[in-house]
């Protein structure tokens, strides 16, 4: 059985295309796109599929990642999925991939003008866990009355003396619309600034699709002495050694010994194989 | 010389319409004329239910007139109050007006000293300074220093209608309407009221009202206005 | 005295049926106007079209904004109509969990409308909400507990915390204490009139108490079937009403 390229049909991809384009000309709001049954289930990642099947062409280099992994039951699944409906190549390498899709983490390898970062997102609007309505979250947007992401804000601080949102953190795009970010961890969200590569967000459950277009300023939101504050560790990848990655706090026996690791694991090998050069 | 004119009734009647006792209606004032000098306190005289409080009550506007006019003097111009509107009534109360009746209407929780001064924290007042006022008015009257803190709501008769008095007169108006503010009060505070009166009326004040107390109303009056009661119509 | 509101001739249907018909009044700054009737009579429903949050069906509302111009509320995009009730306005619910977000902590819910306004310093948010706690007499140290467990008179007086903390130029109310027992009812007005007087607001009122019109209001409206059938000074109306249905809501009235 033979499968149109990238699974999806030509007009599926126009409007897909269309949508992207919106997306891309108001940075941060959310277009609505009439998002497709896909081969798998929503929560799994159905919104960046739709977007990188959009996306791909047949000289495309495509890397999946899921928590930063590229050998994840999930990652695994959407780089065969695509290197069967599309053909294209596939890679490990960030630094050799022209579109990146991912769940939850952006790679710690700086993004270049040529590449594209493509992220599933299960819960595209930052303000529903306080609102709701959709139709109420729509007129926010649409005054920018931001008010309300605040008192999430104001209520870590009163209940953990800080700011204890530490994953899909609330950013103000362009200065002008609030997004989700997705539910990478705050310590990405400096990547999503002024970031020369194309970022686009793809929801199909919800049928919301966004973009950060490159060096476009992306805000994270704080209060003024409660600046943003990224996590840090007190630990080394125990793997690379590297000080500066996102780690991971992994359990490797039944005694509870645990290490820390590159949650990134083309960065983390990427290291260990220059170091052992 | 003659003293200026503060206050002119002319023709004022008023009756009560009671829709839910068959539409019966009350005559209590009819063509009533009275004019009023800065300096005089004139003396409402006659029998219960002659009407003297609805009089007062009708020229402070608590009660519409049913026919004829209240024209009082109010910042350097006249004011009919009988047509006035609610914002122009609210401001003649506020600066000309002056109105004590027998009862304190009492505000829950307020101290007795912030009742006192509030007409003047109304006028735009510094607070210091009208609690300063408002002390010294209490001191006067003999309310007892430890009362000042607490709301009158408790107070005995005589009490309230010292802090009622107070109230009423700590704001120097033009024209004071008195309903019987004396009715509970003994001798030596009758004496104070009276000093209140005589020195509010050098200072230009123009007193009406009702003393059924005949040694308070020779004391005060300097004229008797004599009123009747209306046979039913 | 130039008005800050002026209602002229506003109706309001739902189909045929007449929620309010020809209202016109003025209101001045720091003036505070209470419309009473029964249930039904039609005070909600002109509360809801003058404070823009129902669009009338004939008449004008116009309110003149903190820099003395004049607005008329007819023509407003939903985006000036929440500015001025974000900016310039307050609205208080008869049932406080309509005005309260139950959700987060007391503290949040006063600092919320100061943060919807851009202020951005935690500290401070905490202090003026601590501050508008006490004003309210609630005990400060409760500024981290939901409203869910607060009872009845203090969530209202939450509400009164977080609708007042941006100093509104007007605020419209609609009856604040209808839900409460008598004793904390007290306490809600006598802390009603002390704000209103300290702060110099404008307020509408809507109440079917006319003692509470007697309390705080120095102006008062009589509506009966959508129309007002009576208006002037509260006293003037409390002691010599003069139209038969105010009449009969005076002597229905117990003590006041």
């Amino acid at each position: 059985m033979t499968y149109n390229f990238a699974f999806l049909d030509e007009d599926t991809k126009r409007m897909l295309r269309r949508s992207l384009l919106k997306a891309v000309a108001i940075p941060g709001y959310q277009v609505p796109f009439g998002s497709r049954e896909m081969p798998l289930p929503y929560g799994w990642g159905t919104g960046g599929i739709q977007v990188t099947a959009a996306l791909l062409g047949p000289d495309d280099v495509l890397k999946v990642i899921d928590q930063g992994a590229d050998d994840t039951t999930n990652a695994v699944n959407i780089r065969r999925f695509f290197a069967r409906v599309a053909g294209v190549a596939t890679t490990e390498h960030t630094a050799e991939a022209t579109l990146i899709q991912t769940r939850h983490r952006i790679p710690e390898t700086s993004l270049r003008e040529d590449q594209i970062l493509v992220f599933q997102v299960p819960e595209p609007e930052p303000l529903r866990t306080l609102e709701p309505r959709e139709a109420e979250t729509r007129t926010l947007h649409a005054l920018a009355d931001y008010g309300l992401m605040h008192v999430k804000l104001y209520e870590d601080i009163a209940q953990y003396g800080h700011i204890a949102t530490s994953y899909d953190y609330p950013v103000l795009v362009d200065g002008r619309f609030l997004t989700s970010p997705s539910p990478i961890p705050k310590f990405d969200n400096p990547k999503l600034d002024r970031s020369p590569a194309l970022m686009l967000f793809g929801a199909g459950r919800e049928k919301r699709l966004y973009a950060i277009p490159p060096y476009t300023h992306v805000e994270s939101l704080a209060f003024d002495d409660h600046p943003f504050e990224i996590q840090c560790w007190e630990h080394r990848c125990e793997l690379c050694g590297s000080g500066e990655s996102y780690l991971d706090e992994v359990v490797v026996d039944d005694q509870g010994t645990r290490m820390f690791v590159c949650s990134d694991t083309d960065f983390c090998g990427s290291r260990r194989t220059e170091a052992q050069a | 010389m003659t003293a200026t004119l503060m206050l002119e009734l002319r023709d004022l009647s008023k009756s009560f319409e009671l829709h839910h006792q068959h539409g019966a209606r009350l005559n209590v004032l009819r063509g009533l004329d009275l004019r009023l000098h800065a300096g005089e306190c004139v003396v409402l005289s006659g029998p219960s239910g002659a009407g003297k409080s609805t009089l007062l009550r009708v020229i402070y506007a608590n009660y519409r007139p049913s026919f004829g006019a209240v024209h009082v003097r109010h910042a350097e111009r006249w004011l009919d109050l009988a047509k006035a509107t609610p914002h122009e009534v609210l401001d003649v109360r506020r600066r000309t007006l002056g109105y004590v009746s027998q009862f304190l209407r009492v505000i829950p929780r307020v101290p007795t000293l912030d009742i006192v001064a509030e007409p003047l924290l109304q006028m735009g007042t510094d607070p210091h300074e009208a609690r300063q006022r408002a002390a010294d008015l209490l001191r006067r009257l003999n309310v007892p220093e430890r009362l000042w803190q607490l709301p009158p709501g408790t107070f005995s008769g005589g009490e309230q209608q010292r802090v009622n008095i107070a109230r009423g007169l700590i704001v120097p108006r033009p024209v004071l309407l008195l309903d019987e503010p004396t009715a509970s009060l003994d001798a030596d505070n009758r004496v104070v009221v009276a000093e209140l009166l005589a020195e509010a009326r050098a200072a230009g004040s123009a007193v009406l009202g009702i003393f059924h107390d005949e040694d308070m109303r020779e004391r005060v009056a300097t004229r008797l206005f004599p009123m009747q009661a209306l046979e039913a119509a | 005295m130039s008005a800050l509101l002026q209602v002229r001739g506003l109706s309001q249907h739902y189909g045929q049926r007449v929620g309010c018909e020809d209202v016109s009044f003025d209101l001045h700054p720091g003036e505070l106007l209470c419309v009473v009737g029964e249930s039904g009579s039609g005070k909600s429903t002109l509360l809801n079209t003058v404070a823009a949050q129902l669009a009338p069906s004939a008449g004008s509302v116009r309110y003149r904004q903190r820099n003395g111009a004049w607005l008329e509320l007819g023509t407003l995009s939903e985006a000036d109509r929440r500015r001025l009730a974000r900016e310039e306005w307050g609205f208080v619910t008869q049932n406080p969990r309509d005005g309260l977000r139950l959700n987060v902590s007391a503290g949040a819910n006063v600092a919320e409308r100061l943060m919807a306004l851009g202020m951005r310093n935690y500290s401070q948010l905490r202090g003026i909400a601590r501050s508008w706690l006490e004003r309210v007499e609630i005990d400060a140290a409760r500024i981290d507990d939901a409203p869910t467990g607060f009872s009845g008179g203090m969530q209202q007086r939450l509400q009164i915390a977080r609708t007042l903390v941006t100093q509104p130029r007007l605020v419209f109310m609609d009856e604040p204490t209808a839900g409460l027992d008598v004793s904390v009812q007290a306490r809600i007005l006598d802390l009603l009139r002390r704000l209103v007087n300290e702060l110099g607001l404008a307020a509408v009122m809507v109440t079917h108490d006319l003692a509470v019109a007697r309390l705080l209001a120095a102006r008062t409206m009589v509506m009966q079937g959508g129309r007002v059938v009576e208006t002037g000074l509260t006293d003037q109306i409390l002691d010599d009403p003069q139209h038969p249905y105010t009449q009969l809501l005076v002597s229905s009235v117990l003590t006041t």
